[in-house]
Formats: C-alpha cells, sequence, structure tokens
C-alpha cells in the first residue's frame, strides 16, 4: 500500500456532479459523511459505499471510495456480501425509507439482527422522491400525496422500534444540517463493532418539505429536541428546566422544581441500558415528546463476519485442512487398475 | 427332494440389472437404494442411481404419496442412466406396490414384505383384496412374500431391542436378501451400520443380523430358483473411484473452482428443495476458506454473491424453480455491471412451486431470456452427476474470464442421482484466470475491454483503482453514469458481442454415432446418458443416427451449424415443452423435431429408441 498522506474531506468529493434538487438535505448529509470519512483516517480504498434505489442512492457516485449502486431495497444484501468477503473494508450502507423500510424491508431487518458490521444511513424523508412523490412507509396517517388523494391510510413504521425488535446494537437519530451532532455520531458507528443504524432526518424539498419543522425549527428546537449524552439525566427546554421522568411507570414530561421534582428524578440517559430504555426512547412520539436525538443505545455484540471468520479460521487449524486431493478422495474409493 | 437334501441355486452371469426399492418415506428405501448402490460400486460395476421421493417430509404411513423409491443400474459394461424397468422391484407395503408395479419388467422378480399386507394399508392403497392373493400377479412376475416385519421383530427379542424400533430393520433384511440374489458382499454396510449406531449396540445388532439373516434367508429358503452375478466393469479407465451425486460433485467442483481460480469462494443461499445440499455440503469446506451465507431469502441470496464477487470472491448463488424467478433482478445487474459470479440453478418441475422434487429442463428460455432488457447471460449445463464437477469448473472460468455472471444448469435428476466418479488429478485441472490491471491509476478506466471485450475484474478495496459501479447504463470505458443514445446502443451490442465471443474459444462438438446421415439428435443437461445409450443403441443396429450433447447453451458451440448440415433431419429430445428446439430452429432455420416428456422423469433409453425410430422412418 502507498502512504497515504491525511486526507481531507474534499478529497473524498467525486468528479461525478450532484444531481440532487437545490435545498435537499441530502447535500448537508454527503458534506457531513466526507467529513466523517476524512476523520476516520482510514485509506481512500477501505471505503466501500453500498446503496440500493432512491434519491438518497445516488450518494456512492459522489463519494471518491469505492461505490456500488445496486437495486431497490438490496444493499444490506450487497454489503453483507462484501464485508464477507473483505472484513478490513469500512462498509457504508446508504438507504432511504422507501427502499430501506419498504421494499428492502426485510433485508434490513436482517442485516441488523445478524449485526454485520457497516454503517447504515436511513435516510427518511417520509415521502418517495425519486418516484416524485408518493407516501412512503414512514409517511404519518392522513399524508396526501399522489397516491393518497384522500389521506394515507397506513400506519407508519418507526426505524428506531423495528431495530429495537431485530436487536440492532446500534441506534441513533440525526438531523440533516446539524454538522457538530453529526461528526460525533458518524465517528461513533464507525467505531462501532456491528450494524450501526443512524436514522438522517431528511428534508425533501421537493415533495415533503418542512416535515420536520416541529424538530427542527430553530426557534423551537430547544423545546423539541432532547440531546442525549451519555450518563445525564434527559434534560430540554429553552430553559434545560424539563426533563423526561418515570411516572406511574409512564416516561413523562416533567419540570425541574415543579411539584417537587427534582433533577434525580430524572432518568439519566444509559446507551447500554437495554431494551427496555431502547424502547422508552425509541416508542416517544412527536406529539408528547421532544425528538430523541444522538445515539440512542450501543451495546457491544460480537458482529456476523468476525463470527464467521472464526469458523473459517477454527476449520482451517484442523489438520488437512484446504487439501484438494484429500477432499476428492473423502468417500469410500476403489482402484480400477 | 428328500429331507437335508439342498436344492441348488443356479447363479446367472448378467451384464446389468436394475433394482428399485420401494416403500413408505419412513421405511429407509433411500438410505436402503444408496447402500445398494455404494456396494455395487464399490464392487466394480459402473452404476447410475435414481432417486425419487415425495415432497412431504413424512407424508401419511401407507398412502399413494408417501411412497418413496430408488432405483438404480449396476453392470459390468460402461452405463449411463438409471435403466427402464426394473428387473428386480421390492416393495415395502401396498402403496409402494401399486405405485411402482406397472414399471417392473414383466417376468420380473417382486419382493413384497407380506406383513405390510393387511387391511388397513390394503384400504389405505385403495385395494379392495389383497393383490398378493391374485393369481395373476404371479403368472406375469415371480412373487416373493416374505415375512420381513416379522424377521426384524423376531430379531429385536433376540437383541433386547422394542418392537417398534425392531421393526425398522425390516429395510436390512430385505437389503440383504437382494445382496443375496445379486451375490454382492455385505461387509460395506456391515462397516456403514457399525459406524452409524456405533453407541446403539442394540440398534447396531438389529440391524447387521437383519441384513446377514436376509442374506441367508435367500440362500435357505429354498425360494429362489436362480440367482445373478453381475462381473466387475473390464472396460474401465484405470485410476481411483468413488461414488458421487450431482449436487456433492457440484459443490465440490466450487470448492475447486475458488482453488484454481486462487479466490476465496462465497456462497449466498437460500434452501430450496432439491438444491439446498449443495449449501450443506459447502458449509462443511471451511478449511477451504469457503464463506457460506444462508441468507434471509433467494433474492438476498444472489445480492450477497454480486457484492462478495465484487469484492475479489469467487462467488455462487445457488437455487432452484421459483428461485430462479426472484434471482432475475439481481442477474441483471450483475450482467450490466459486468461482475463474475455464477448462478447454479437445480431445475425441478415447474412453473410456480411445480413438482419440487422431480426433474425438468425447463428453465432454459428463463435463464435466456429472463431479464428486464437486451441481457445475454452464458449457460453451462452439466451432463451427469459426475459432470456437474466440471461443469462448475467451466462456468467459472468463463465467469472470470469474461467477466461475467454465468448460469450453471443441473436438475434434481443430475442432483440426487449418483454414479462412479474417476476423481481427478488436481493437477490435471485447468487454472482459471482473470483479466486484472497493471497500469497507473491515472490511466485506468473500469469498463475499458480486453480482446475477450471483457473488463478489468479488481477487487473492491484494492488501492488507487476505486470507482462507482452500479445498475444505470454506464459510459463505454469510463463507466460513468451515461444516458447518451449511441453509447446505449453501443454498449448493449458490446454485452452482446462478449457473451458471443466465448463460443471462439469452445472445444469442438463431439458426435456419437453417425457423422452424418439421416438423424442428427441435439442433446442438452441431464438426457445425455439416455440420448447417447439410444443413439449407440441405434446406429449399433446400422441405422444413420448421430448425436451431439451440448453443454453450452449461451453461446452455442459454433460448430453446431455446420454439424446440422450434415443430417437429414434433427430431433431435439428435451423434458420439456420443447425450448432449445426453438433455439435451434430460429438459429439455424432447420425443421426441427421435438421429443418431448414433461412428467417430472429422465427419458427411459427404450423410449427414445423407440420414438427416434418413428422419427427415422417418416
Ligand atoms: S426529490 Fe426530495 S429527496 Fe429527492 S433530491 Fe429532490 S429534494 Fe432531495
Amino acid at each position: 500500500m502507498t502512504e497515504q498522506p491525511q486526507l481531507k474531506a474534499k478529497d473524498y468529493k467525486s468528479d461525478q456532479e450532484v444531481r440532487w434538487c437545490p435545498g435537499c438535505g441530502d447535500y448537508a448529509i454527503l458534506s457531513n459523511i466526507q467529513k466523517a470519512v476524512a476523520a476516520t483516517g482510514l485509506p481512500r480504498e477501505k471505503h466501500l459505499f453500498v446503496s440500493g434505489i432512491g434519491c438518497s442512492s445516488r450518494f456512492p457516485f459522489y463519494m471518491e471510495t469505492w461505490g456500488f449502486h445496486t437495486i431497490h431495497g438490496r444493499a444490506p444484501a450487497f454489503a453483507t456480501g462484501a464485508k464477507l468477503q473483505n472484513p478490513e473494508s469500512c462498509v457504508w450502507v446508504v438507504t432511504g425509507d422507501g427502499d430501506g423500510l419498504s421494499i428492502g424491508g426485510n433485508h434490513l431487518l436482517h442485516l441488523m439482527r445478524r449485526n454485520v458490521d457497516v454503517q447504515l444511513l436511513l435516510f427518511n424523508n417520509e415521502i418517495y422522491g425519486l418516484t416524485k412523490g408518493q407516501y412512503s412507509p414512514t409517511s404519518g396517517v392522513g399524508l396526501v400525496t399522489k397516491s393518497t388523494p384522500m389521506g394515507s391510510i397506513d400506519e407508519p413504521v418507526s426505524p428506531a422500534r423495528l431495530a429495537l425488535g431485530a436487536n440492532a446494537s446500534f441506534f441513533a437519530r440525526v438531523i440533516d444540517t446539524d454538522h457538530k451532532s453529526s461528526a460525533e455520531i458518524y465517528r461513533r458507528a464507525v467505531e462501532h463493532k456491528g450494524t450501526a443504524v443512524i436514522e438522517i432526518l431528511q428534508n425533501c424539498v421537493i415533495f415533503n418539505d418542512g416535515v420536520f419543522d416541529h424538530i427542527t425549527d430553530k426557534k423551537t428546537a430547544k423545546e423539541n429536541q432532547l440531546h442525549l449524552v451519555q450518563g445525564e439525566p434527559l434534560r430540554f427546554g429553552a430553559e434545560s428546566d424539563k426533563g423526561i421522568a418515570l411516572v406511574n411507570n409512564q416516561p413523562t414530561v416533567v419540570t425541574v422544581g415543579e411539584n417537587g421534582i427534582t433533577e434525580a428524578d430524572l432518568i439519566v440517559h444509559d446507551e447500554q441500558a437495554g431494551a427496555f430504555y431502547g424502547g422508552l426512547l425509541a416508542g416517544m412520539d412527536s406529539q408528547t415528546f421532544p425528538a430523541p436525538l444522538g445515539v440512542l443505545w450501543a451495546h457491544d455484540r460480537l458482529s456476523y463476519e468476525q463470527q464467521a471468520h472464526e469458523q473459517v479460521g477454527k476449520a482451517k487449524a484442523r489438520p488437512g485442512a484446504g487439501d484438494l486431493h484429500r477432499l476428492l478422495h473423502a468417500a469410500d474409493t476403489w482402484v480400477v487398475e | 427332494m428328500g429331507i437335508g437334501e439342498r436344492m441348488t441355486i443356479q447363479k446367472t452371469s448378467i451384464d446389468s440389472a436394475v433394482v428399485r426399492f420401494a416403500g413408505d418415506s419412513g421405511d429407509g428405501m433411500q438410505l436402503t437404494g444408496g447402500q445398494f448402490s455404494s456396494t455395487s460400486a464399490w464392487f466394480g460395476n459402473d452404476l447410475a442411481t435414481l432417486p425419487d421421493y415425495p415432497a412431504e417430509i413424512r407424508a401419511p404411513k401407507g398412502t399413494l404419496f408417501g411412497v418413496s423409491g430408488f432405483q438404480l443400474q449396476f453392470a459390468a459394461q460402461d452405463i449411463r442412466t438409471p435403466g427402464d424397468q426394473p428387473d428386480a422391484l421390492v416393495v415395502m407395503n401396498p402403496a409402494a406396490l401399486k405405485v411402482n408395479l406397472d414399471d417392473l419388467r414383466p417376468g420380473g422378480v417382486l419382493v413384497c414384505d407380506e406383513d405390510a399386507f393387511n387391511k388397513r394399508n390394503l384400504q389405505k392403497a385403495g385395494y379392495e383384496a389383497n393383490p398378493l392373493d391374485d393369481p395373476s400377479l404371479k403368472e406375469r412376475y415371480r412373487v416373493y412374500s416374505i415375512a420381513l416385519t416379522k424377521m426384524a421383530v423376531n430379531i429385536g427379542k433376540e437383541t433386547g431391542l422394542g418392537n417398534r424400533d425392531a421393526e425398522r430393520a425390516k429395510n436390512m433384511v430385505a437389503l440383504g436378501l437382494m445382496y443375496w440374489l445379486y451375490d454382492r458382499p455385505m461387509s460395506l454396510t456391515e462397516q456403514w451400520l457399525k459406524s452409524k449406531f456405533g453407541r446403539k449396540p442394540e440398534i447396531l445388532e438389529t440391524n447387521l443380523r437383519a441384513l446377514r439373516q436376509g442374506y441367508a434367508f435367500g440362500e435357505t429358503a429354498e425360494l429362489f430358483a436362480e440367482r445373478y452375478e453381475v462381473v466387475k466393469q473390464s472396460d474401465t479407465q484405470a485410476g481411483i473411484y468413488r461414488n458421487i451425486t450431482g449436487n456433492q460433485a457440484t459443490a465440490l467442483g466450487m470448492v475447486a473452482a475458488g482453488e484454481l481460480s486462487n479466490r476465496s469462494v462465497f456462497l449466498g443461499s437460500y434452501p430450496i428443495t432439491p438444491a439446498s445440499d449443495i449449501l450443506h455440503e459447502m458449509s462443511r469446506h471451511k478449511d477451504f476458506g469457503v464463506v457460506t451465507f444462508q441468507a434471509e431469502d433467494e433474492i438476498a441470496g444472489i445480492c450477497s454473491a454480486i457484492g462478495a464477487a465484487w469484492a475479489g470472491g469467487c462467488a455462487w448463488t445457488t437455487t432452484s424453480g421459483p428461485g430462479i424467478a426472484l434471482k432475475s433482478e439481481a442477474m441483471g445487474l450483475a450482467l450490466a455491471a459486468e461482475i463474475p459470479m455464477v448462478i447454479i440453478n437445480v431445475q425441478r418441475g415447474g412453473p410456480s412451486t411445480g413438482l419440487p422434487t422431480k426433474t425438468e429442463q425447463s428453465d432454459l428460455l428463463q435463464c435466456l431470456y429472463g431479464r428486464n432488457g437486451d441481457s445475454p447471460m452464458p449457460i453451462v449445463a452439466a451432463a451427469s452427476p459426475g459432470d456437474c464437477f466440471y461443469a462448475a469448473i467451466e462456468a467459472t472460468r468463463i465467469a472470470q474470464r469474461y467477466v461475467t455472471p454465468v448460469i450453471l444448469l443441473t436438475d434434481g435428476y443430475l442432483a440426487n442421482g449418483a454414479e462412479p466418479f474417476l476423481i481427478p488429478d488436481v493437477d490435471s485441472l485447468p487454472t482459471i484466470h482473470s483479466p486484472g490491471y497493471d497500469g497507473t491509476a491515472e490511466d485506468y478506466e473500469p469498463y475499458r475491454r480486453n480482446d475477450d471485450l471483457a473488463r478489468p475484474w479488481i477487487a473492491a478495496g484494492t488501492p488507487d483503482l476505486h470507482h462507482r459501479i452500479g445498475g444505470l447504463e454506464r459510459a463505454e470505458n469510463t463507466g460513468h453514469i451515461s444516458y447518451m443514445p449511441d453509447n446505449h446502443q453501443r454498449m448493449t451490442e458490446l454485452r452482446a458481442a462478449k457473451v458471443e465471443k466465448i463460443a471462439e474459444d469452445l472445444p469442438p462438438l463431439e458426435i456419437v454415432g453417425a457423422e452424418s446421415g439421416d438423424l442428427l439428435v441435439i442433446g442438452w443437461g441431464g438426457t445425455w446418458g439416455a440420448i447417447t445409450t439410444a443413439v449407440k443403441t441405434l446406429h449399433g443396429s446400422g441405422k444413420s443416427v448421430g448425436s451431439v450433447h451440448l453443454r453450452h447453451l449461451n453461446p452455442l458451440p459454433a460448430d453446431l451449424g455446420e454439424i446440422i448440415g450434415r443430417y437429414k433431419k434433427v430431433v431435439v429430445p428435451e423434458l420439456n415443452n420443447g425450448q432449445l428446439i426453438r433455439l435451434v430452429r430460429e438459429k439455424y432455420l432447420v425443421d426441427a423435431k421435438g421429443i418431448n416428456k414433461i412428467q417430472g422423469k429422465p427419458f427411459f433409453e427404450t423410449e427414445l429408441v423407440e420414438k427416434l425410430s418413428a422419427h427415422l422412418e417418416d
């Protein structure tokens, strides 16, 4: 390998013209990922970007790395094969709410439960962009689109709850344009050994503009965003006086200093607390609660490719391993003179 | 004959024999047939086998649809099929009799477990009266109704095994009897029983005794007037042999292909009958660096394989029937992006779920054309169980040299059938090469083609040569996304030309029988044995018939057109409703005729002889 100088974000820009709509949240994500990839310090060829089909899935073409724009919904399966074949690589799966949760829901489920060591970027814009504006599996009930003129009647799927059900070992949520949080979360995701799912709240300016305004709007951000910090209580609000406490076993928004509530009553964020706490965060609906942002949970579990190669390693250590002559003769044989 | 006198049993030497074991799916018929095969192979006969089992795992006892059968032909000379009609049929119950009796050669040996011919079983098989009591049965066949179950149960009383478990050894009684009838040694099966039941002494002892008692019964019961011997094959090629099924041979070929191309093997697969055995077999060869991935579905199976090939692996996916339909879109991507890997389709009866455990050759057109867009893909087909080994290597050779996905077609008949396999010298196997790149990173273009029209195959992860690929149309040479009209035409033509170019490199076709004359028979895939035997028979009797068997279905061999021109008529026998025949008619503008059997069963030699004769006459 040639000695690589430390690469910068711009070194990861490919020569391909970026073709997203002006103002699309994807631009911010691309720039944040280019920074994150540079920050890994790994040589360029180590990064493999694999995507499916959709607006977000054009992503690999804009990265000066290895890239594979595959077929609709199946990126996790391609990535699993590539990671098993080349476990040294740093594999990124780029998908969206349609690609990953509708046509590719099955593959996403199995990627997470197997814990293949990849970073899965789930661009959630709650709409189909590339096919020009039909409702998606994360669209809210009632959403009027080209295919739902009287409003969607589909109950939306929650990526976090799906991930919980599949025992995903890492789940984070970030806003497309939040550069500061992005850097930290992508760094954590790369470090995590296993499937790191990052739900990115991405604004589609054309077909679903402002769908996350209630969370992202600067004016109300402090009231509507709950930034998770390991070991810190769940606190939010313009005055940072609000928090989440368990009242009658229910997560409840409380105000510190009111009704005898003190900081000690607040739930303390623990990424490793397990499925019960993960479920609490995943289940916090945006009507009642601020949106939990950051790493919702992260726990260590052996990665899939690591276990697969351990088995291969064990088998290779057996006497007579890898001897084709021996394998062909490994049966009742007889000699014809 | 007076007391103490022994009937001398005459031993007749015969060239070949066909034996079928049939019973309930729980009666162990596949095992019994498998043991008879191994023993015969080891003894030195040529042989071919045909297992035939129900799709249900444990169908209700005694029913017609629960009947499981295993047929084999063993011979003192070269044979290529498991035979048409059994010379001897063993049936373990009335249902097995009903399903199989019509196949038995008139005058053939019929061994029945009389204990199973009780009222309940007769009813389940739809018999109003016990067929064993029907005098006409004895007129047509040599019937031996024997208390196989009682013999096994009595042995259990001696060894201390309960009736239920002891009863299960009745298949060993039957096997022992057949060993006696065809003068086979018992030692191999004895060894096998010891390794299988070593930790269960009562079961082992019961089975060993059952086997020996069956053998002794033949000798002492004074029922049989004749026994047979099929001597060792004398014209066999020298070397070390083993028995092998098509699926085993395929798996070994896959492992070998990895070694020959110096790449680690990856198999992404979803379980499906009758292809799953390849996945099972491959998962046992991790010591070669083989990675097997049981995917969540057929689509993930192929997608993971493409991902592994992208990263430089010798990658495979295996499937059958409906599975190949599910893989279509991903096959199109591998073809468009030009990624080398092999898709193995163990064909079974279709359409839809069809006949999961039965054989057919009906996926040829789907494999040729079943993708969106103009999407040519090379196709290789195996001719016999042992040939699956070489076909897997050949498919890999094409995939890696031309940097393209390749389809390997086998079928249920090849997959489960077995034959003796001359184990090749590892050094005699071909090495497999793929085009690489040794220029500078600046000059590198991922879709620049060599003389074979192949692009370089560079593993994802290779330093300095990183690039992006995908399913969108790509510009010639650079591989950048391109929607330009002329480029799309050019790339479509180049992809087709690349596949056509493979033909330049194929060996000349081998002709069996007449090199020119009245009739040319064109076959492909698993029908090789029956077609070759039938053509040899006809040619031997002075008919002007020749045959070629196609290993490459896309592209077709370059010399096929010239060969067709040497004959007056062309006949294409296929286990489908006419697929290769369309290609032959279209490409060579010849009025080829079909012989089409669509019953989930292979061709019989005799039926081909008969039908080909009819074509010769009209
Ligand atoms: S359609 Fe929406 S998601 Fe797609 S590029 Fe345009 S703004 Fe972005």
